[in-house]
């Protein structure tokens, strides 16, 4: 499990206005291109020094190919990082059609099965 | 020495603005409240009188990420930016400049190494929400510079919540210390009970009213015996997982003592309970 490669993912797509949309647009373009250039950078700004051994299991590959934050979730992806990009992906959509916190309150009752217990952990 | 004009420990609602800016039609009902309270709030630390700012807070995987996150951080700078892409795109909070006071940075952080707080240094520090929402919300002209610390409530391991009253407290000592006549007003903010992409987010309340009101309480006579008792990493994931920000609020009390709060009030709010506290360590200005 690459949980860190994960969030690196997360967080280098969520602050950057380019990547988020093509990663809703087209989330497998957006993943292969990431993978072969901005996850092998090391850090998050650095880009002539690489990292070469960081890689996603196929579980995190398909959550992350699927905007499927109930796994992210499962699998200890950050909890900001996961609600903050698919607030910007889908928000604006569910709230045009539903109302506001639509997106936001479909996302708690899919988790919902967790509530009461101990939710798995984002510590690294 | 330096005076301690006035400590403030307040929740961020980075919608705030949002919410209190909207036109009448598509305002939140409890926006014209909000933005009382907020108003009022504000009139605690304007009774102060302050000169400068020491600002607490945490970067949200903002300009920190876990390749290299800090346990604390001070910036030592003349000026420092403001507010993220992301949180202008999610938020609508605008971008400042804010002016730094380089003195009491540094003194701070020999202050801190001295102590035992061996504290990370910055010096291109850009500020994200957690100082510029109580900024907006206390000190909108932003007119004042700052000495910002931030903490790691956000990237776990955290350190314990006794760690952070003591850090309080080091703070404190600090300020008290500093040569200067200087008013300084320290302000913090964090969250009550709070869950963010969890099963409880963004429900009629915040996920833990029970907590809240015990949390108020605690902080409002000052009972850090009854927090340090109560209060663990788990037990604060049991109130939401994002709650871990209360150990700003712990750290604001660190800084005011173990005295009671002059100024206590509370919004109960989708989402969350907002709170907002002041303390006059050297006596109430109003």
């Amino acid at each position: 499990m690459s949980k860190y490669y994960v969030n690196k993912f997360l967080y280098q797509v969520d602050g950057d206005p380019v990547l988020l949309a093509e990663y809703k647009a087209d989330s497998a373009a957006l993943l292969a291109r990431w993978e072969l250039d901005y996850g092998t950078h090391l850090g998050t700004k650095n880009t002539i020094e690489r990292t070469t051994w960081l890689r996603f299991t196929p579980q995190e590959r398909q959550a992350l190919l699927d905007h499927d934050y109930v796994t992210l979730f499962e699998l200890g992806a950050h909890f900001f990082l996961c609600l903050t990009i698919f607030i910007a992906i889908y928000d604006d959509d569910y709230a045009a059609r539903s109302g506001p916190l639509a997106f936001q309150r479909e996302y708690a009752q899919k988790l919902s099965h967790w509530m009461g217990k101990d939710y798995p952990t984002v510590a690294l | 020495m330096a005076h301690l004009s006035a400590v403030l420990a307040t929740t961020h609602h980075p919608f705030y603005l949002k919410a209190t800016t909207a036109p009448p039609e598509e305002r939140m009902p409890q926006a014209d409240e909000w933005k009382r309270k907020v108003e009022a709030y504000r009139e605690t630390l304007t009774a102060a009188k302050p000169d400068l700012l020491v600002m607490v807070g945490a970067d949200h995987f903002h300009q920190f990420f876990a390749d290299n996150y800090p346990a604390f951080l001070i910036g030592k700078q003349p000026q420092y930016d403001a507010t993220f892409y992301n949180e202008e795109r999610e938020f609508g909070i605008p971008k400042y400049l804010l002016e730094g006071d380089e003195d009491l940075s540094g003194y701070m952080l020999q202050g801190l190494l001295d102590r035992g707080f061996d504290f990370s240094v910055s010096h291109e520090l850009k500020i994200d929400h957690s100082i510029i929402c109580p900024i907006i919300t206390t000190r909108p002209d932003a007119d004042l510079p700052i000495v910002p610390i931030y903490t790691n409530i956000f990237a776990p391991p955290l350190p314990s919540p006794k760690r952070f009253w003591d850090l309080g407290r080091a703070i404190r000592s600090i300020i008290d210390e500093y040569p200067s006549d200087k008013r300084i007003a320290a302000i913090g903010s964090g969250h009550l009970s709070l869950e963010l992409g969890g099963p409880r987010q963004f429900g009629e309340t915040g996920p833990d009213p029970v907590f809240d009101r015990k949390a108020i309480d605690w902080l409002a006579s000052g009972d850090i015996d009854a927090i340090l008792e109560n209060v663990t990493h788990e037990t604060m994931a049991g109130a939401g997982n994002a709650t871990h920000g209360f150990m700003d609020l712990i750290l604001m009390m660190g800084i005011a003592g173990p005295i009671d709060a002059a100024y206590v009030d509370e919004l109960d709010l989708f989402h969350t309970r907002e709170m907002y506290m002041t303390w006059y360590p050297e006596g109430d200005p109003r």
